[in-house]
């Protein structure tokens, strides 16, 4: 082998980050010019630093009447947080339940919840609008997000994260006096440490893009999450400033790519790591 | 420090009969070493003792008190685990903490017993590490300091030493052995390790497919073997085995070649007349003069085909086929000092008569003189 560079590798890598990152770039490169340049699709490469007063124009103002992205954020943050953890929680404790304890109907009780993986929310969406509306929680942030908590995925994890967990580990656990609960939170969740937070990351971006939903259930402005006011800044008959919509694309960006970069290192530790 | 008592301990999973009828009773502070073939159930009757697993039948004493109903946690037992089994997330001082603070003791307590053990094993400077940045041979000591510093009234091992190299398992076994012995702490161990048995215990449990083939001292087990099970077991190289038939008052051995082996320590008229197994360890076996014959005091003499020669260094072991009637059956023999010249690939090997040991050839269980 010589050792000079993989040029042609090197090009295709080149190529992929630029066709991720030139769209990115456009949007806030848009968000700092005229509007109704934008519109006539005179849109150029260069930011224009002077436009970049829009991005504490619609943090604290919004536009055409929407909330004020910080609020939207703050909505879409809430959310997405509610998710991820109630998803983790619930999970976490029906695969400890499936995995280490021995009950009547243990295996229906798992099949039931796979079975939900064939159901999810845009597939039950009208009964699951039914069932919040008689328990009064349309236009409620539980209404937004219990139903997308409930979820198989995730169960079937865990019960493959747990079911690795040697038994020695248990019955040493066991022998040193720890009962169910303190087994749990002492030993098997700093054991799955690294999936948890993986499946924190994966259901953080699954929570913060939701759209059907919140759309359906949340109609007043004060719950709109980020994308939706995205879709509500578009105006169809008024005249749509396109600069201030980039710029709240690019704030609503920004959450995501914190909780990625922060949990990277967790991340790719429960991706890659098999057993421990 | 108690006594243990284990009274017809039997243990079935579904159908299967895993363990039968497993009698032993143990003093204070002895230690029992437990062996047999894998999957025998060695595991199966410890965590039985541990409370892991509930018995089919039979009882389990514990300084005379009856334990079976209670929970592992509150039996006073602590086990060092095959694979270790430390929690992969805490430092070597929580590793063995852990079980002191839901006991509840106190945080000087707790420090002093962990501090204790670390100076035992010699873990003082890895107090502050995780399990990962350990030795295998360090592990191992955590989790012997974890079992220590419950100070239970019982300790488990379960083939603690199986994941070390050959010579650290030698340096461990006689550190188990001596912290046992100053601990004074009652004490099962398991192995299939014949070397570590017989060292390791005051008392040897043999067990065969979940029947206890014997239950003694082990220079017992190794003198007077229970059956041909536990002959073979014991004692490396395994002992030799010749079919014989019995002459009319239990005699006269005559092997199938048609050489007579006369049992000079006396009669087992119960074998006259029937086929009988005759048992010579590797090491009793003698270099036969060139003369032949039954001379010098030996039961017979065999004629070996050699086929491996194995110097050890202070001994040898030769390895070799013995042709009887058309049959041939291996035999190894262990002689001092290095390689023995042989005539036309062959040996000619002495059998003392006061080393035979004597088996039904049915039932393969020992036959003693009377
Ligand atoms: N939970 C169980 N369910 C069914 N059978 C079991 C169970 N545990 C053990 N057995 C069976 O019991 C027998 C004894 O197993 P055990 O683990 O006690 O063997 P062992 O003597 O410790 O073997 P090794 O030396 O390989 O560790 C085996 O045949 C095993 O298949
Ligand atoms: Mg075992």
């Amino acid at each position: 082998m010589k050792n000079r560079p993989d040029y042609v590798a090197h090009a295709c890598l080149l190529l992929g980050v630029v066709l991720f990152a030139l769209p990115v770039w456009l949007v806030f490169a848009g968000s700092t010019q005229d509007s109704n340049a934008i519109e006539r699709g005179e849109i150029s490469l260069m930011p224009h630093l002077g436009g970049l007063g829009i991005y504490p124009d619609v943090l604290l103002h919004g536009s055409m009447g929407s909330a004020p992205v910080w609020h939207m954020l703050m909505v879409s943050f809430g959310m997405a947080m509610a998710i991820a953890v109630g998803k983790i929680v619930i999970s976490v404790l029906s695969a400890y339940a499936v995995v280490f304890f021995r009950f009547p109907f243990r295996r229906t009780a798992f099949w039931v919840i796979f079975i939900t993986l064939m159901l999810p929310p845009e597939v039950r969406i009208i009964p699951t609008y039914a069932v919040m509306s008689q328990m009064h929680l349309i236009n409620t942030f539980p209404g937004m997000t219990v139903p997308l908590i409930a979820s198989a995925t995730a169960t079937l994890l865990f019960r493959q994260v747990f079911a690795a967990v040697p038994d020695e580990l248990v019955e040493a656990a066991r022998m040193d006096g720890a009962g169910p609960l303190r087994f749990l939170w002492d030993i098997l969740l700093p054991v799955s440490a690294a999936n948890i937070a993986a499946l924190f990351v994966i259901l953080f971006v699954y929570g913060w893009n939701q759209y059907l939903w919140p759309l359906l259930v949340a109609t007043t402005p004060g719950l709109d999450t980020i994308v939706i006011g995205i879709v509500k800044m578009i105006g169809v008959e008024t005249q749509t400033q396109w600069n201030a919509v980039m710029a709240t694309a690019v704030l609503a960006l920004l959450p995501p790519v914190v909780v990625v970069v922060a949990m990277q290192r967790w991340f790719i530790a429960g991706l890659t790591e098999g057993d421990k | 420090m108690a006594t243990l008592e284990l009274q017809g301990l039997a243990k079935s999973f579904d159908k299967t009969a895993v363990l039968h009828r497993i009698d032993v009773s143990l003093q204070d502070g002895e230690m029992l070493a437990i062996v047999g073939a894998s999957g025998c159930g060695k595991s199966t009757l410890l965590r039985l003792v541990a409370g892991l697993e509930q018995p089919s039948a039979g009882r389990i004493l514990l300084a005379g008190r009856d334990i079976i109903r209670l929970d592992p946690a509150a039996r006073d037992i602590a086990m060092v685990f095959q694979n270790y089994a430390l929690y992969p997330h805490m430092s070597v001082f929580d590793n063995m903490a852990y079980g002191l603070r839901i006991r509840g003791l106190s945080k000087a307590e707790i420090g002093r017993r962990v501090q204790v053990a670390a100076d035992m094993l010699g873990l003082d400077a890895l107090l502050a590490r995780k399990p990962r940045q350990l030795s295998g041979g360090q592990r191992q000591r955590v989790a012997m300091g974890r079992a220590i510093v419950r100070e239970p009234q019982l300790f488990l091992f379960d083939e603690p030493l199986s994941n070390l190299d050959a010579k650290l398992r030698v340096q461990m076994r006689a550190e188990i052995r001596r912290i046992q012995r100053n601990l004074g702490v009652t004490s099962l161990y398991v192995t299939h390790d014949q070397t570590e048995a017989m060292t390791l215990g005051d008392k040897l449990l043999v067990l065969n497919e979940g029947r206890p083939a014997q239950f003694a001292a082990p220079m017992e087990v190794f003198a007077r073997p229970a059956d041909t099970y536990v002959a073979a077991f014991i004692g490396a190289p395994a002992m030799n085995f010749l079919p014989a038939t019995m002459g009319e008052g239990g005699v006269v051995a005559t092997l199938a070649d048609g050489a007579r082996l006369v049992l000079t320590d006396g009669a087992r008229p119960g074998l006259a007349g029937r086929k009988a197994t005759i048992g010579i360890r590797p090491e009793h076996l003698v270099l036969a003069g060139k003369g032949g014959g039954d001379a010098g005091g030996f039961a017979t003499t065999l004629d070996l085909a050699v086929e491996l020669i194995e110097p050890l260094g202070s001994e040898t072991l030769v390895h070799g086929m013995l042709m009887l009637d058309g049959t041939s059956l291996t035999l190894v023999a262990r002689l001092p000092g290095g390689p023995p010249s042989l005539t036309d690939g062959r040996l000619r090997l002495g059998v003392p008569a006061a080393e035979l040991h004597v088996f039904d050839g049915e039932t393969g269980k020992r036959v003693e003189v009377g």
